[in-house]
């Protein structure tokens, strides 16, 4: 049985059918003209073979073409893009099956950051009362490596609410380089998760790497197919309207291999996008629909997801805000576009502004990630542990996010208003009001006793004291505690023969030896 | 046999079931007897009240707790236990008073004069019936004076005051100064509780103790109940 996610029974939607159609429309226009500008010179010969108009505007050292795609292109290619996509995963149980006319929603971590986040609590004393003393919690930021990338993926194996794992951290290694990140980054993530792993591809070179990788561990190339153990992420349309050289190419080859992609846009609104909301959906709705189109033709019926991280511009200093509000409207309208096109979306929330864990932290990602929830996207990428907009990952956070997701997921469940529950439900409203103390609580029990009642906050402190972030770091203490399954000795073996340049050390049975 | 029905009382009294209409927090144990028919039987075998008592329902209790502290069970399990064990101390009274044990005290409870919130007062009379305490509840709403005469009637070790609003919290003051003017106020140990009110406040109007929950409530008697064994 795959993972069930949470259905959102009636998903927040803020713009009319009208207003859905009026940005279809102008994203039709867009792709017509001024149409697209292609740095990839195959994407372009796709295009041009399949109809649509080309003209190359290249410079002296820098080829380029200007696309204009009809209307006709992308509306078969709509017509071609499955509407159910399933994600595999090594332990079968953890696969998703989302289905862009269901809005099923599934938690995803993610994104890659350079920093990681350590985190350890120091003794701080008052001045005026020596006698007291507190915990404090002190960050130390530094260069994420494969070994934190191993830990991310340990932890976020544990967490309850996550569905499917987006390496949070960049490996950044001395020995790691660009003809070996993919495969570690891969590895890594596979031998310490059993949920499905999505990344994006650093070096075109390695995907073969990669896929026969996950050929190795599902069992074969069928059972890769049944099970995709792995997925990709690209964004091959820069903002505005650009089809990028080297990630173009990247999606037009794993679509050849027929392993799911996210087709994805990250405009900022204000930079590389349209202010208004009307103007910065119209271009996000027409380069993600570029994209879907181009894999379509590519590799009719691959896999793909709607792919959306709109994001709006701090005016202070022009960098991603993705706390501010605005960005979850894009995000929420990017969701019903999807939807209007029976694409399963990735979608994004969580993402804050600050720094480090905190007041702020949990204000601006728990807004997000209501609201987006409840747009009902399948697949949403919502940056547990991601701090500092996406470049920052902490452990702690991650924690922290995921039981925020505990709590949004009961919030979802369905009414329990029936005819039967009324019967029983005035059947104890008699029994009570005929008692002397008309309490209703023993009725409590058994609700409590089948999981059918919220409990309090996790990290909740004693009285006035708040120790949410230590109580939540020994959580996250408690979960790496616990045992990953890896990868069987077997498999690993194969893996580290056939599969050049993993690294050493990220061999358990090797280092097991050593110990 | 005698053994073997005292763990099944305690057993139930973990559970917290009143009686066989009960299914604590087990829908298969509907039908199976709870505590109140297994201490009638009990008493039918001949088990001594006592025995009842301290290695059935107290043990149970105990355990009960244990469970509380560890955060496995929760405020409405203790009460089901303690209701449980409030109907089997009903039960096994007229024994203990027959064989001349005495019993652990009377206390009467009551929201004072204007104010109806009794979820308070309610929760406290079933820990307090839970403790072993005879409690008689005389309600919401009650005037100093119906305070009085229950006093006066029922003469209870200890009477309990609740009040939920600030408005209302004045007439556990007026309560307390007509018991002193009818003469009452040294023949019954006063405790007060309500989310108004405060240790200073109970100090301020001369109670003689502040519960500031139902489990502080009763550990208060108790405290109250054991200096005067004293």
């Amino acid at each position: 049985m795959p993972r069930e996610g949470i259905l959102v029974h009636t998903p927040y939607e803020r713009m009319t059918n009208e207003q859905v159609l009026q940005v279809h429309q102008a994203s039709i226009q867009i792709l017509n003209e001024p149409g697209l500008i292609s740095f990839n010179r195959e994407a372009t010969e796709i295009f041009h073979s399949n109809g649509a108009e080309v003209a190359s505007v290249s410079s002296s050292d820098n080829p380029c073409w200007l696309v204009k795609i009809p209307e006709e292109l992308v509306l078969h290619a709509l017509d071609s893009a499955p509407k159910t996509v399933k994600l595999g995963a090594r332990n079968k149980d953890n696969s998703l099956v989302m289905n862009g006319e269901e809005p099923r929603v599934f938690f995803v971590s993610g994104s890659e950051t350079n920093i990681w986040l350590d985190v350890d609590f120091q003794p701080y004393v008052k001045k005026s009362d020596p006698n007291i003393e507190v915990m404090v919690p002190e960050f130390h930021p530094r260069r994420g490596t494969v070994l934190d990338l191993c830990q991310a993926a340990h932890l976020c194996e544990h967490l309850e609410t996550l569905d499917a794992f987006i390496r949070p951290v960049n490996i950044q290694d001395k020995d790691i380089t660009e003809d070996n990140k993919d495969v570690n980054k891969f590895f890594a993530s596979l031998n310490n998760t059993t949920k499905h792993v999505m990344a994006g591809l650093t070096s075109l070179k390695q995907l073969d790497n990669v896929v026969n990788m996950a050929k190795l561990i599902a069992g074969g190339g069928e059972e890769l197919k049944e099970n995709p153990i792995i997925s990709f992420i690209t964004c091959l349309v820069k903002s505005p309207l650009q089809f990028v050289e080297d990630t173009t190419q990247t999606l037009i080859e794993i679509c050849r291999r027929g392993l799911p992609i996210v087709v994805s846009s990250s405009p900022q609104a204000g930079t590389t996008a349209p202010i208004k909301e009307g103007g910065i959906m119209a271009q996000i709705n027409a380069e993600v629909l570029a994209g879907v189109t181009l894999s379509q033709l590519v590799s009719k019926g691959t896999p793909v997801l709607y792919g959306s991280v709109p994001v709006r511009a701090r005016l202070d200093n022009l960098s991603d805000s993705y706390g501010a509000p605005e960005s979850s409207q894009y995000n929420i309208d990017c969701v019903q576009m999807a939807r209007f096109y029976k694409l399963p979306c990735y979608s994004t929330a969580g993402v804050c502004d600050t720094k480090t864990p905190g007041m702020q932290t949990s204000v601006e990602r728990l807004f997000s990630d209501i609201l987006v929830t409840l747009s009902g996207p399948q697949y949403l990428h919502c940056a547990y542990g991601l701090l500092d907009g996406n470049s920052t990952f902490c452990l702690l956070q991650a924690v922290l996010d995921d039981a925020h997701f505990q709590m949004i997921k009961f919030f979802l469940r369905p009414p329990r208003v029936s005819q039967a529950e009324i019967d029983d439900t005035l059947k104890q409203i008699r029994e009570v009001v005929a008692t002397p103390q008309k309490l209703y609580i023993r009725y409590i029990r058994p609700m409590l006793r089948s999981g059918q009642l919220s409990m309090p906050y996790p990290f909740e402190g004693d009285g006035e004291t708040d120790n949410v972030l230590a109580l939540a770091y020994e959580r996250m203490k408690q979960l790496l505690s616990q045992p990953v399954e890896h990868i069987d000795p077997a498999t690993t073996s194969r893996v580290f023969q056939e599969i050049p340049g993993i690294l050493s050390r990220l061999n358990v049975y090797e280092e097991r030896k050593e110990q | 046999m005698a053994e073997d029905i005292i763990k099944l009382i305690k057993e139930n009294v973990v559970l917290g079931r009143v009686n066989r209409d009960d299914e604590g927090i087990d829908e298969g144990m509907l039908g199976q007897p709870g505590v109140s028919e297994l201490t009638e039987k009990a008493l039918a075998l001949g088990v001594s009240p006592v025995d009842i008592i301290n290695n059935g329902l107290t043990a149970g209790m105990e355990i009960v707790g244990q469970k509380f502290e560890a955060k496995e069970y929760f405020i409405p399990d203790m009460l089901a236990s303690a209701e449980a064990v409030g109907v089997a101390m009903e039960i096994l009274n007229p024994h203990l008073a027959k064989s001349g044990i005495k019993d652990k005290g009377k206390i009467v409870v009551a929201t004072v004069k204007g104010d109806i919130h009794d979820i308070g007062k309610n929760i406290v009379s079933i820990l307090l019936r839970g403790a072993g305490y005879m409690v008689t509840d005389i309600g919401n709403n009650v005037d100093p004076q119906a305070i009085v005469d229950a006093v006066r009637d029922e003469k209870p070790q200890f009477l309990g005051l609740s009040a939920l609003l600030t408005s209302t919290m004045v007439h556990m003051a007026d309560t307390m100064q007509a018991l002193r003017e009818n003469g009452l106020r040294d023949k019954v140990k006063v405790i007060i509780g309500g989310a108004p009110v405060s240790e200073e406040f109970a100090k301020s109007i001369g109670a003689d103790g502040y519960g500031a929950d139902g489990f502080q409530a009763v550990r208060i008697v108790e405290s109250l109940a054991s200096a005067e064994d004293k």
